[in-house]
């Protein structure tokens, strides 16, 4: 299948190459923009952001394995992003995760069998006076207990069983 | 409602009912007017307000922000540029979150400023790319702006114009580091580079004159520009001038963030009363002062201190005051201001166990020191948790930290390693009994690792 994105996106990628002197500085915002629509990087992604921005595609697929926010394969419908450093793990943190892991049946890094979530630890996301954190996909989530963890999980079922909104 | 000892600047409308993050709200409290009066000045006004501020840089190295404008190339006929290190991931920091949601007006017009006071034509935002609303909040903020005429062309009416975009990290802490941040700007690995001859202020961003400033530090340029350098020298203690934002976090009664005039608040008076004490039946065991990277402090520990009149005092924890030069004086740092606290429940291996897994994942792997050494603290580490502990590893810790400080292109060889220097040096009992405390606990202490 050819490679195609909304022409929103495609609006988007032109006005933000733009915004530097040098088209290569555009690779992490059109990576971002991209996986935004898509979801993940494939093989064809990387030709093409490599080709609009006269790179070879090695040059953008560097940067996909080493930022850890770009991914190559599908997610579940929620990314779950559970932070593990210090100051949230001093206050349950590790709980936390082990819970959202718990309640979606699924180790850290998978697709759930449900196909609703994939959760993930991930690092001090800077908000470590209101810890342990969450992230929900965009949205971020404070003093993550245990009972707050039920809530959060059946949240995001009960969204699941919403047809999606757009 | 901030503590009556706080004296809050920078985060003076942070949290207050009302108060949005839009234009309006913004102008209504008085935005904007210091960059209309900045405009009509000389540069070169500003820079000195600026250097006689005594500001130095709240990202955490604490570097003169005036000394910094200063070496920038101003001969070459290149482009100045503006990077503003909005990346905010040293573990333990929180501040300029709060910043960029709440109040990014204020740190526009601290943008616009500097950019005025460097002849910079185009400022980029580095934000991390863990704050997705906070770049969307900036994007709006800065369109706002621009309609208003305060960014873009001839800014309030004046020949002057200046650009500022918003650039997404994705999720690596070694693009905070200034050079590895430039690299990422220009669409590469963020690898930091080698400095000599990198230095930003010659060979920075597209190798053209480029300077590094951190959200905070760029605010408090605004409220120079304000009271002028003289009157904001005298906030704050000589040296460590100016007002600091502090957030405090792990076991304690209160954390949070608080902004204090640099130098006038003591730890134990932080600790204590400030933020209420340790939890209910515990006691402090260790704090770490200024971000995860900051050597940790042990309570009980006792300092000497040498004074400017060549005496020494002698500090306990609770006595140091919370600035730049105290705790460097205490053989740590006030870094970006990050407190972390620790109470008795706390195994000292197993929080260094924490911090070594973050340094490993975060090593962009150009020095083999950095890569191999972050690596194998962090086996070590896991190692003692999850399988056998030896009673010698806090020195196979220390031998394998003592390779890294020095011989890495960039900083973070020394941020990786101070952790395991500090809690090995300051805890060694905990690190040689840990085979017995593991056993202990059974399994029952909470999981860091
Ligand atoms: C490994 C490493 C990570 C850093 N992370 C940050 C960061 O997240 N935010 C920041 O402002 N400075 C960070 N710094 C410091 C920057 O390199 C730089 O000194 C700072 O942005 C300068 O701004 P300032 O002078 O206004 O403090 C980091 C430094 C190192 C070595
Ligand atoms: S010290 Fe570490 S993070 Fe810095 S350049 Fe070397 S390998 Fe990379
Ligand atoms: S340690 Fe979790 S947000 Fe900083």
């Amino acid at each position: 299948m050819a490679f195609t994105l909304k022409s929103e996106t495609l609006a988007r990628i032109d006005e933000v190459i733009t915004h530097y002197p040098v088209k290569r500085s555009a690779s992490l915002p059109l990576l971002h923009l991209v996986q935004e629509e898509q979801g993940y990087i494939s093989d064809e992604a990387i030709e093409w952001i490599a080709t609009k921005l006269d790179l070879q595609p090695i040059n953008v697929y560097e940067l996909v394995t080493f930022y850890p926010m770009f991914r190559r394969h599908p997610i579940g419908r929620r990314h779950v992003k559970v932070c593990r450093t210090l100051s949230c793990a001093l206050n349950g943190g590790y709980k936390v995760c082990e819970q959202f892991e718990k309640e979606f049946n699924t180790h850290r890094g998978e697709i759930s069998p449900d196909g609703e979530v994939t959760i993930e630890f991930v690092e001090c996301l800077a908000s470590c006076g209101s810890g342990p954190v969450v992230m929900i996909d965009d949205e971020l989530h404070e003093r993550v207990d245990a009972a707050k963890t039920s809530e959060l999980a059946a949240r995001i079922r009960a969204e699941a069983k919403k047809p999606a909104s757009s | 409602m901030p503590h009556p000892l706080e004296r809050r600047i920078i985060f003076k409308h942070i949290d207050e009912p009302g108060y949005t993050n839009d234009l309006a709200c913004y102008v209504r409290n008085g935005g904007y007017e210091i960059l209309k009066k900045s405009v009509a000045r000389k540069p070169e006004e500003l820079m000195d307000e600026v250097k006689k501020s005594g500001l130095r840089g709240r990202g955490g190295a604490g570097f003169s922000c005036g000394l910094k404008w200063s070496l920038v190339d101003r001969k070459s006929g290149k482009p100045i540029y503006l990077v503003v290190n909005a990346d905010e991931s040293e573990p333990g920091t929180f501040k300029d979150r709060y910043i960029i949601h709440q109040d990014p007006h204020q740190l526009i017009e601290g943008i616009m400023i500097t950019c005025f006071a460097n002849r910079v034509k185009q400022a980029y935002i580095y934000i991390r790319g863990e704050f997705p609303h906070g770049a969307r909040i900036l994007e709006k903020a800065v369109a706002e702006a621009r309609a208003a005429n305060f960014v873009g062309p001839n800014i309030c009416g004046t020949d002057y114009s200046c650009e500022i975009y918003i650039h997404r990290g994705a999720g690596a802490y070694i693009c905070g580091e200034e050079t590895g941040l430039i690299e990422s700007i220009e669409g590469k690995r963020p690898y930091p580079r080698i400095k000599p001859p990198f230095f930003p202020a010659v060979l920075g961003l597209y190798q053209c004159p480029t300077i590094v400033n951190n959200v905070e530090t760029l605010c408090h340029v605004l409220h120079i520009a304000d009271i002028g350098g003289d009157a904001y020298g005298k906030i704050g203690t000589p040296n460590n001038t100016g007002t600091r934002i502090i957030g405090v976090s792990g076991h304690i009664q209160k954390p949070g963030y608080y902004e204090f005039e640099c130098g006038k608040v003591t730890f134990g008076r932080l600790l204590n009363e400030i933020c209420g004490g340790p939890l209910p039946g515990h006691t402090f065991k260790a704090v770490i002062p200024g971000g995860s990277s900051a050597k940790v402090l042990r309570f009980g520990e006792r300092f000497k201190v040498k004074q400017k009149d060549g005496s020494f005092v002698d500090w306990g924890i609770d006595d140091i005051p919370l600035d730049f030069d105290s705790l460097a004086a205490c053989g740590t740092m006030g870094g970006s201001g990050g407190v972390i606290v620790m109470d008795d429940r706390v195994n000292v291996v197993e929080a260094l166990g924490n911090l070594n897994a973050f340094y490993a994942h975060e090593s962009c792997g150009q020095c083999t020191p950095c890569r191999e050494g972050s690596l194998w603290m962090k086996k070590i580490t896991h190692r003692m948790v999850h399988g056998d502990a030896r009673s010698n590893d806090g020195e196979l810790l220390k031998s394998v930290a003592d390779q890294i400080a020095g011989r890495t292109i960039c900083a973070f060889g020394e941020a990786c390693s101070w952790p395991t220097q500090s809690f090995v040096q300051k805890f060694p009992d905990d690190f040689k009994a840990y085979p017995e405390a593991k056993k202990a606990a059974g399994g029952k202490a909470l999981p860091l690792v």
